[in-house]
């Protein structure tokens, strides 16, 4: 019967067999997640803390300040839909890749990664997807949540020209997912550095020093010699502003009526970062592939 | 010879010195371990800054967008809560010195592995003090640490120096800060301790030290000034140990306090020191009467 079942998924297209590979992980993380009850809850409420305690600091904020930037447009409800976007892009980053390149590290320390090189299945599949932290998923919803909640607050607002269309929302989810790829591009490449030093020791933190940059509004960096450079590098270079931005800009239009040219050309940035990230992470993986030299037994 | 056999040696010897020997030999190890890891330290430390290079750009940005805000030489005009835009950023520049004496990474995780496993029994049976030898151990660490971090420090802050508006505060408050941050460095080490040692009574104690952490961010001034609060949490805060860990050097160093409000917080700080060193010594000869271990 085995056999019969092998060959029945050798004759699937590809696409199926590497969904049914996924969906397998995510059923066995859940399992696994579902095991340790308690620490699960204390894991939810651990990242939910800190996404309430990211609120507070802008509720207290915006008690001086009317917007974040002259002129730029990020009044509060613009502010809290970018914020909840950035809750959900991470959220999704740590549900399902965060884990894994943590376990990544390891494996290149121990030398485990022999046997994911030998599976018959594409190596950065195999590394990138095998566990899914579902804790992560009540940080998703909450981002959804306060994204939801500021459209709505911006919508009775008197004066403000969202320009809500009703391609708007598909425009939303599209460039989320861009900004998710970006993202996971950033991380793999970051990874596979670790393939290089033997083990990098410092990978979380500095993802964590990174990401940092991504969670405000690009406006912020637009201002002396600097800030332009930080803007430069984080849209072209290591393409993380876009991530955030983008999304946040199509939903919560913070200049109001249609969109400038700039604005256009940025959300056209971000499509093409995703894609263009997505190759040059996979080069570097491959790349670094290549220097593996396993670890003595 | 291995370390712990030179502890007890040590602790044979001369009667009157066996004391400082035992400490001196703890003392020696520790610095030994930190030095190891010297050039991922250095790295580490400026990568710690990253945060505080968005915090200029995002206060820059709300300075800016204060009504009628201007531009100045030294930034934008303006202030909120008593702060200048340069003042802001001095003040996380200053935090960041806070927490490099308060902060205390493993400490609490520490206990409760050495009480869950059981090696606590060590300190029970070997003449070394558990509080101590822990004391000790930071102390080493720390000093470690400043001697490395120095160097990205001083280099940051030299960057910086723009930022502090009126550059140098005098001898005495120059002074009061010093005391205050090794007191700080005392409160942090035995508010963790506390925290740690509570595991004798509770297995887990990861959320009790999660919650702790979470109210160590928002109220001691770590995320931002004390003075941004709400009128009603300030003066909650403000009798709270937890601003002695970030907000209370910072502020004394921008001379944001006056004489009497800097002295009376100096002594405040160390009645709570005293209490949380009092609060441990407690904890710990309850716990280890509670505790019983088995094998090993």
């Amino acid at each position: 019967m085995a056999s019969t079942e092998t060959q029945s998924i050798q004759r699937m297209p590809v696409v199926s067999r590497y969904l049914r590979v996924w969906y397998t992980f995510c059923r066995n993380s859940l399992i696994r997640d579902m095991s340790f009850r308690t620490d699960f809850i204390l894991q939810c409420i651990t990242s939910m803390s800190w996404a309430a305690m990211n609120f507070v600091l802008f509720k207290i904020i915006y008690r001086f300040t009317s917007s974040i930037g002259p002129e730029s447009g990020w009044h509060e409800n613009e502010f809290f839909v970018f914020l909840g976007t950035v809750w959900i892009i991470n959220g999704l980053i740590q549900l399902m890749f965060m884990g894994n390149f943590d376990e990544f590290s390891e494996m290149i320390r121990t030398g485990g990664l022999d046997f994911a090189l030998l599976k018959p299945i594409d190596t950065q599949f195999l590394i990138s997807f095998p566990r899914m932290n579902w804790a992560q998923i009540p940080n998703v919803l909450l981002g959804v949540g306060l994204v939801i909640s500021s459209v709505v607050a911006l919508w009775h607002e008197p004066g403000k020209d969202l320009g809500f269309a009703w391609w708007t929302i598909f425009a939303y989810l599209f460039f989320v997912l861009c900004g998710v790829v970006v993202m996971y591009s950033v991380m793999i490449a970051l990874a596979s550095t670790s393939i290089w030093l033997g083990r990098n020791q410092n990978l979380y933190d500095f993802w964590f020093y990174i990401t940092n940059f991504y969670r405000y509004p690009m406006e912020i960096y637009q201002r002396g010699g600097i800030g332009w450079a930080l803007w430069g590098t984080f849209t072209f270079v290591v393409p993380i502003l876009v991530v955030s931005n983008v999304p946040a800009r199509v939903l919560a239009n913070p200049l109001g009526g249609s969109w400038r040219l700039w604005e256009w050309g940025y959300a056209g940035l971000g499509a093409f970062m995703a894609v263009a990230s997505l190759f040059a992470s996979r080069w570097i993986f491959n790349r670094a592939l290549r220097s593996y030299r396993s670890a003595s037994s | 010879m291995n370390a712990e056999a030179e502890v007890v040696l040590a602790a044979r010897s001369l009667p009157g010195l066996r004391r400082i020997q035992k400490w001196w030999t703890f003392f020696k190890i520790s610095l030994n371990e930190r030095l190891v890891y010297r050039g991922d330290f250095m790295l580490g430390t400026l990568m710690r800054f990253l945060p505080t290079l968005t915090q200029i750009f995002l206060w820059w940005a709300i300075f800016e967008s204060l009504p009628n805000a201007s531009e100045s030489a030294n930034g934008p005009t303006g202030q909120i809560a008593g702060y200048r835009y340069g003042d802001m950023v001095a003040y996380y520049l200053m935090v960041t010195i806070s927490r490099a004496f308060s902060s205390m990474p493993g400490l609490t995780s520490g206990i409760t592995r050495l009480v869950r496993t059981g090696e606590i029994k060590k300190f029970l049976i070997q003449p070394i003090d558990l509080l101590g030898s822990l004391l000790v151990q930071r102390v080493a660490h720390k000093l470690v640490y400043y001697f490395i971090a120095a160097l990205p420090f001083a280099f940051v802050f030299f960057l910086c120096r723009g930022y502090f508006l009126d550059g140098w505060p005098d001898l005495e408050v120059l002074f009061v800060f010093l005391v205050s941050l090794i007191l700080s460095f005392v409160l942090g080490f035995f508010l963790e301790a506390c925290l740690g040692l509570v595991s004798f009574w509770l297995l887990e104690v990861s959320s009790l030290a999660f919650i702790y952490m979470l109210l160590n961010f928002l109220l001691s001034g770590h995320m931002f000034p004390l003075e941004l609060l709400p009128g009603w949490l300030q003066f909650f805060v403000d009798w709270m140990p937890l601003k002695y860990l970030a907000y209370f050097p910072a502020a004394v160093f921008l001379g944001k306090l006056d004489r009497t409000e800097m002295y009376e917080g100096l002594f405040v700080e160390l009645v709570w020191v005293c209490l949380f060193l009092a609060l441990a010594r407690i904890l710990w000869s309850r716990g280890i009467v509670r505790y019983s271990g088995f094998g090993g």
